[in-house]
């Protein structure tokens, strides 16, 4: 159970798919523009995640190791049709607003990339606690990104206006405002593991370095 | 950046430069357009243009706190950035603009690369673009120079530039008002001459060389005269050289020292890269003025060049022949 955890867990801190792998970078940059964009997608793309990897990992002892991609592939679109089609029977207005991000997310570099890292060698339960940390992990980041863009951009946030008199940045819900947040979040990200880890290894070592910056004397 | 102790194989040469005297030198020799832009557009320039400073060396000082870097706000390289963004900015935009644009160039257009010199791109045009792409009704709203003085509310004015783009004439505009400053357009870009005074002073003092604003220039004359309106050859090549800011950005943001190439032959293909982009996007592009944009993509390409124009170590590899 402990292990199962770990899989799930995993996907949201260390191993997230937007700020630690760097992945599925074109729907986080193009849907984040408003909380609302970013929640749908993120939850199409743990759909398509989890049934891929629950598929893959049933059948991973079936498939020729030379034509697996294509078999991933097959698995994958199946799945985001499904999905395409409920989107647009029962919420047609977000359907609109991802628009062509929706049949994308086939070629989403989370899902295949879970295929093929993960599902496709470890057993069933694994690997859906492993699609389900990586989706809750995408969604979050894609939150995150879109919370911002859209307070500042829009001066909204799930649509309700913030702020009276506020003239939004609208730079912010352009490409340019998607790359910075991006950037400047996994700087971010970065800083804290780093930090963290320099934390940990000094307790290890004892700090030794005069005039250290690090906070540890 | 003033490092106490230099290693360098000799012959050494004392010089009493640094990079405090070369920014404040340059900060000093914009003052004369500034000056003619607060006679012109009215009070409301100057504060635009105290506010820029302070607000940039305000960011400065406040990012170097929190990093825990040594602080220098004194060396002038935020004022300087903080003047020029606000010789950019049209006269009569609310004051939080200013502000706003001096945090964005100081922040992101300099200081997440790593400080001062170490930009790629000139944080003063970065300001801008960003305030450009997000409030670009303040940014186009230019004030007609001299009506704040008739008593009367700011009327705002059309640049020459706009005025071609949009309908392809100029109106009463004549070489002699363009060269003075009286026309619309940015706080700093108007008064060539008084450009041109603290261009002679950075020529003197030798904190700029020919190389790239001249081919800049010369660039844009060429390509905007054999790209008329008309027919080839036929172009105002004279009026597209002083409008907009080409003077402004040719000799004072395009020669900033960290965003341009290092060897001679380098900064010909910079200036030259500037111009062409600068005549595309007056004659054929969205915006009726591009030596920012122009500035800065050539700014993403200083890597490049410099890797192109590589001088030849001493006593390595081939001598041509």
């Amino acid at each position: 159970m402990k292990k199962l955890f770990k899989e799930f867990t995993k996907g949201i801190t260390v191993e997230n798919p937007t700020f630690g792998l760097v992945l599925g970078l074109c729907p986080t940059l193009a849907v984040s523009t408003s909380v609302v964009n970013a929640i749908g997608m993120g939850v199409a793309a743990t759909f398509v995640l989890l049934g891929s990897n629950i598929i893959i990992s049933l059948v991973r002892k079936l498939i020729p190791d030379q034509i697996r991609i294509p078999c991933f592939i097959v698995i994958i679109a199946t799945f985001v049709t499904i999905n395409e089609l409920v989107m647009k029977a029962y919420f047609p207005a977000l359907n609109a607003s991802l628009g062509i991000f929706v049949p994308l997310i086939v070629v989403n570099c989370i899902v295949l990339g879970r295929a093929e890292a993960f599902a496709c060698k470890k057993p069933v339960l694994d690997s859906i606690f492993d699609a389900l940390g990586m989706g809750c992990g995408f969604t979050l980041a894609l939150t995150i990104i879109a919370a911002i863009r859209e307070s500042l951009g829009a001066g909204k946030f799930f649509g309700i206006t913030l702020f009276n008199n506020y003239e939004p940045v609208t730079m912010m819900v352009l490409a340019p405002g998607a790359l910075l947040t991006l950037g400047l979040l996994i700087a971010g990200v970065n800083y804290w593991h780093i930090k963290k880890n320099d934390l940990k290894e000094i307790k290890k070592l004892g700090c030794q370095k005069e005039g250290c910056e690090n906070g540890c004397r | 950046m003033e490092n106490k102790l230099y290693v360098s194989s000799s012959p050494h040469i004392n010089n009493k430069e640094s990079v405090k005297k070369i920014m404040w030198g340059v900060f000093f020799s914009l003052l004369p357009a500034g000056v003619w832009g607060v006679y012109a557009f009215g009070i409301s320039a100057l504060w635009v243009i105290i506010v820029a400073v302070l607000s940039a060396v305000i960011t400065e000082g406040v990012l170097q706190k929190f990093s825990s870097k040594k602080i220098s706000i004194l060396d002038g390289s935020a004022a300087l950035t903080g003047l020029l963004l606000a010789y950019n900015l049209p006269s009569g935009v609310p004051l939080w603009i200013p502000v706003a644009g001096s945090a964005f160039a100081i922040f992101i257009g300099k200081f997440v690369f790593g400080g001062l010199g170490k930009n790629i791109f000139n944080p003063a045009l970065a300001g801008r673009a960003f305030l450009m792409a997000s409030w670009p009704g303040y940014m186009t709203a230019f004030s007609k120079p001299f009506s704040t003085a008739q008593g009367v509310d700011v009327v705002t004015t059309a640049t020459p530039l706009m005025l071609l783009k949009e309908k392809s004439v100029l109106g009463n505009i004549n070489y002699l008002d363009l060269f003075i400053g009286n026309r619309g357009g940015c706080i700093g870009e108007v008064c060539i001459i008084a450009l041109l005074l603290g261009v002679a002073f950075l020529f003197i003092k030798k904190y700029i060389s020919w190389h790239i604003p001249l081919t800049f220039i010369a660039t844009v004359g060429v390509f905007t005269f054999i790209f008329g309106k008309t027919g080839l050859f036929t172009g105002d090549w004279l009026l597209q050289i002083l409008s907009g800011g080409l003077i402004l950005g040719a000799f004072f943001m395009a020669t900033d020292y960290v965003t341009s190439p290092l060897t001679y032959k380098g900064q010909i293909i910079f200036g030259f890269g500037c111009g062409c982009l600068t005549a595309i996007i007056r004659l054929w592009g969205g915006y009726p003025e591009g030596v920012c944009y122009a500035i800065l993509i050539m700014n993403a390409v200083v890597p490049l060049i410099d890797r192109y124009t590589r001088s030849r170590i001493y006593g390595v590899g081939t001598v041509l022949k």
